[in-house]
């Protein structure tokens, strides 16, 4: 249940390649993320897999069939939307067991789920509504209900907690990720936040320009990104790039280096200014004007009183550096 | 969305409207045609025979057509100023800070919702009439002999008429217009010093300009085949000085009952709207981002 | 200080605006006023207003006239049937356009509004013959078609552009949630299309009713609806102008009333929804 596998899949609208070609596995059970920028084709590459929209190339499979030529309503997945597409003419109830009635289930039997469904979702007191009374974040847990009532082989979600407020999408992120532990259902979810992504991933697939950069575990992007792309792309703030001298001492055309990895103090081997410095509280940004390097992010102590124009010296830990090929790909 | 599941029956049922309507088009137009270039009296149905194009040169010497194209025109033209003028000035007007904007717009809206013959028959006897009408009371209440309205200027009342009919619907637009302006820009601008003349000019008529675009292209579609009204009162007269060009054909066909003529006439009423149809478009078509 | 310039501007800009209001207001009003006046009020000059004899009885005679009801029931069924027949044919097509669009949707849409402007008098010829020669000509149904055919593309884009605003993700939810085409027609589609099918109707009467080319042209008696009648018989030999205008009010009520309620319709469905 659950296993999906997309080979050579290619999308084009028109004369434009969205999507080159692919090749993935997704395992069942896993809770993989589709991340990248803007008009990667990350959300493309969700609605080929959902059947919304048609594969120009390539087939995709689902536990083993052929799905590429199947509508959506026959490929067993749920989707969960962005904006939650819920029907507004329906009250709660009705929306959660939609699918239920689409499929000719038994009134009773459906109406049984949809209370199950409900009641996981802390939506019981809500049935009756109409989604037009619900807030952001009743209404995302509708949403969910209406794909988990299905028990479908997959959970698709786009960008499911991006019209949310800040803190609202700190708790549902939890809550989808308590889902995946309790349901133990194959989940793939798309998302421009990185943060998100590592959060919530077994899984991560960056995505850029429709090719897929690199696929691994949250951590193994952390710490082996395969290119600049990728190292630039997980983490906040940025990693730092520094080119020139600096990189070529290491024999590299850049170097890459964690601001939470460069550490502030006396004696370090790289000088430079402090042009901005943001204060968290838990930490202090500095954006520091070094000396042959060009600006660097550094993250230092929550502590740290450090003000425009003052000087510091820093240096990268040990074993922290990453060094790039001049085809961005990274050097061993 | 448009996955081939779901294209063929979407053709399928795009085609009985295109269907129909392509019929619609092409059938008549093609009658039209071939009638203009025939000899086809209904009152003398055994003779017949191609013409070639002595119904259109008929149209063509005769000084009733260029009157009825002179009409037509005034009727456009007068009706388009008169509406979008008055339009837009009262449209600023009611959206002003007023008591009971929606009552007014309601009574503003009214005339529109008057079928032509009502209209014009309103018009003609209760107001224009020289012995019961009101303007008749008006004109006698200060001592002069009223005026024959609909005798003595029949194309002016004419126009008149149908501004009164059309004035509310340019005003709607222009309003609705009007009030999906963003006041943010009203209020940078009034910050920026600008008085409201300025204001007027330089913030509030540019946005304007794309709905009275529209406005001049669909009032234009339906003012030149105008009808109704002229068949109520003046039935194109006084001798043909309120006739319009459609009004011209309807005699040709349905009183004379000259079918040749009148195709001839119907044909030269299409391509003349192409004609004003492409003035528009080049004049005014850049206003708009269909 | 400002406040009260605001109010002195208020009570201005009330006042003109009214003012203009009930000037173009005045024709309906004074129709309504006449028809409830005796004949011999409603002819007295200098014109009467509150010295003036009121009945209602220009009403009941116009009513009870044989022809009238039946013109009026004309104008019933010829609006609502044509406009009910141009749904049947409008909604499909307008379906389609709107969620499985082609390269060449959007030119078939601009094509379709050209043909609302072909001036009507060029297919007089034709339709009259035509209509001649298959019955059609004063008949209700003969009408019902012709009238179908001239609205048909304000239909069409009336309803493209409500369709447009049903958020497509709500029909591909229905699709992911195992709904056939048919399904996602009846279930979703339609209810959520509700508002916008009853808008483009009510515009449709509207301009069904008021219509004054082919239901003068295409009808002598049978079939004849309101704006044939007041248009051959404006003239008042037959009606005097109590009874005129009694015959006018009724005919123009029914569109008043549904046009008072139809503001916005009419702005999207005129302009061809270009603008809101």
């Amino acid at each position: 249940m659950g296993k999906i596998t997309l080979k050579s899949v290619r999308k084009s609208f028109g004369e434009v390649d969205v999507i080159p070609s692919i090749d993935l596995d997704i395992e069942d059970g896993e809770f993989v993320v589709f991340v990248g920028p803007s008009g990667c084709g990350k959300s493309t590459l969700l609605r080929l897999i959902a059947g919304l929209e048609d594969t120009s190339g390539g087939t995709i499979s689902i536990d083993g069939k052929d799905a590429t030529d199947l509508p959506p309503a026959k490929r067993g997945l749920a989707m969960v939307f962005q904006s939650y597409a819920l029907y507004p003419h329906m009250s709660v109830g009705k929306n959660i067991g939609f699918p239920l009635k689409m499929a000719g289930m038994d009134p009773a039997e459906a109406a049984k789920k949809v209370e199950r469904a409900a009641k996981v979702l802390n939506l019981t007191n809500y049935l009756d509504r109409k989604p037009g009374q619900l807030s952001g974040g009743q209404r995302q847990r509708v949403a969910i209900g209406r794909a988990i009532v299905r028990e479908p082989a997959a959970f698709l979600f786009d960008e499911p907690l991006s019209n949310l407020d800040a803190a609202l999408r700190v708790g549902m992120r939890q809550e989808i990720s308590e889902l995946h532990q309790s349901l133990k259902t194959t989940m793939i979810y798309v998302t421009h936040d990185q943060v998100e992504a590592m959060t919530m991933a077994d899984k991560i697939v960056v995505l850029n320009a429709g090719r897929i950069e690199q696929v691994g575990s949250p951590l193994d992007l952390y710490h082996a990104p395969a290119n600049v792309f990728v190292a630039g792309f997980i983490g906040s703030p940025k990693m730092n790039l520094i080119g020139g001298a600096e990189a070529a001492k290491h024999g590299a055309t850049h170097i890459g280096i964690r601001p939470e990895h460069i550490d502030v103090g006396a004696g370090g081997i790289w000088q430079g200014t402090v042009g901005l410095s943001e204060h968290l509280g838990s930490d202090t940004f500095l954006k520091v004007e070094a000396d042959g390097l060009g600006t660097i992010t550094v993250r230092a102590g929550g502590e740290i009183r450090m003000q425009h124009g003052d000087r510091i010296s820093m240096s990268p830990q040990a074993g922290k550096m990453l060094r790039f090929g001049p085809d961005g790909k990274r050097l061993a | 969305m448009a996955t081939k599941n779901n294209r063929a029956a979407g053709r399928m049922m795009v085609a009985p409207s295109v269907i129909l309507l392509f019929i619609w088009m092409i059938v008549p137009l093609a009658m039209t045609i071939y009638f203009s270039f025939r000899f086809y009296r209904l009152l003398s149905p055994e003779r017949t025979g191609w013409v070639g194009f002595s119904n259109y040169t008929w149209f063509l010497n005769s000084p009733d057509f260029w009157l009825a194209i002179t009409n037509t025109l005034l009727l456009v033209g007068g009706v388009l100023f008169i509406t979008v003028v008055l339009g837009t000035l009262i449209a600023l007007l009611i959206d002003q800070p007023i008591w009971g904007q929606g009552p007014l717009r309601i009574l503003v809206i009214s005339p529109f919702f008057v079928m032509p013959p009502v209209a014009a028959s309103i018009w003609e006897n209760l107001f224009m009439h020289p012995q019961n009408g009101l303007f008749a009371a008006v004109s006698r209440g200060f001592g002069s002999e009223p005026i024959l309205y609909l005798e003595s200027y029949p194309m002016a009342s004419i126009i008149f008429i149908v501004s009164w009919e059309w004035l509310p619907f340019a005003t709607l637009i222009l309003l609705t217009a009007l009030q999906s302006m963003s006041s943010e820009q009203l209020e940078a601008a009034e910050m920026d010093g600008a008085s409201a003349l300025s204001r007027f000019r330089y913030i509030i008529i540019p946005h304007l300009s794309r709905a009275v675009t529209v406005v001049v292209l669909i009032q234009t579609i339906f003012l030149l085949g105008i009808f109704g009204e002229i068949f109520t009162t003046t039935q194109g007269g006084p001798g043909s000085s309120s006739t319009t060009l459609p009004y011209m054909i309807y005699k040709q066909a349905l009183i004379a009952k000259d079918i040749g003529r009148a195709a001839a006439g119907g044909i030269i009423a299409v391509i003349l709207a192409n004609i004003v149809a492409i003035f528009l478009m080049r004049g005014i078509g850049k206003n708009l981002d269909a | 200080m400002a406040r009260a310039i605001t109010t002195q501007r208020k009570i201005a800009y009330t006042a003109a605006a009214w003012a203009v209001g009930l000037v173009i207001f005045f024709p309906v009003l004074w129709t309504i006023l006449t028809s409830l006046k005796t004949e011999a009020s409603a002819v007295a000059t200098p014109p009467e207003f509150f010295s003036a004899d009121w009945t209602l009885d220009n009403y009941t005679e116009v009513w009870a006239r044989s022809d009238y009801p039946r013109f009026f029931w004309n104008s019933v069924v010829i609006s609502i049937g044509s406009t009910l027949l141009g749904l049947l044919i409008a909604v499909p097509a307008a379906w389609s356009m709107a969620f499985v669009p082609g390269p060449k949707t959007k030119d078939l849409l601009m094509w379709m509004l050209s043909t609302k402007m072909m001036p009507a008098v060029g297919v007089l010829i034709p339709m009259y013959l035509l209509f001649q020669w298959t019955g059609f000509f004063d008949s209700r149904s003969g009408l019902i078609l012709a009238l179908m055919l001239m609205n048909l593309p304000i239909i069409v884009w009336m309803l493209y552009t409500y369709f447009k605003e049903i958020p497509s993700e709500i029909l591909e939810a229905a699709r992911m949630d195992g709904a056939s085409l048919r399904n996602e027609i009846i279930y979703v589609l339609t209810p959520m299309a509700v508002p916008g099918i009853a808008s483009t109707m009510l515009l449709n009467i509207i301009l069904a009713w008021n219509e004054a080319f082919w239901t003068i042209t295409l009808t002598t008696v049978d079939a004849a609806p309101l704006s044939a009648f007041i248009a051959s018989f404006s003239a008042p030999q037959g009606l005097f102008y109590a009874k005129l205008s009694a015959a006018s009010t009724m005919a123009i009520a029914p569109i008043l009333i549904l046009g008072w309620f139809s503001q916005k319709q009419l702005v999207r469905g005129l302009t061809f929804g270009a603008v809101k």
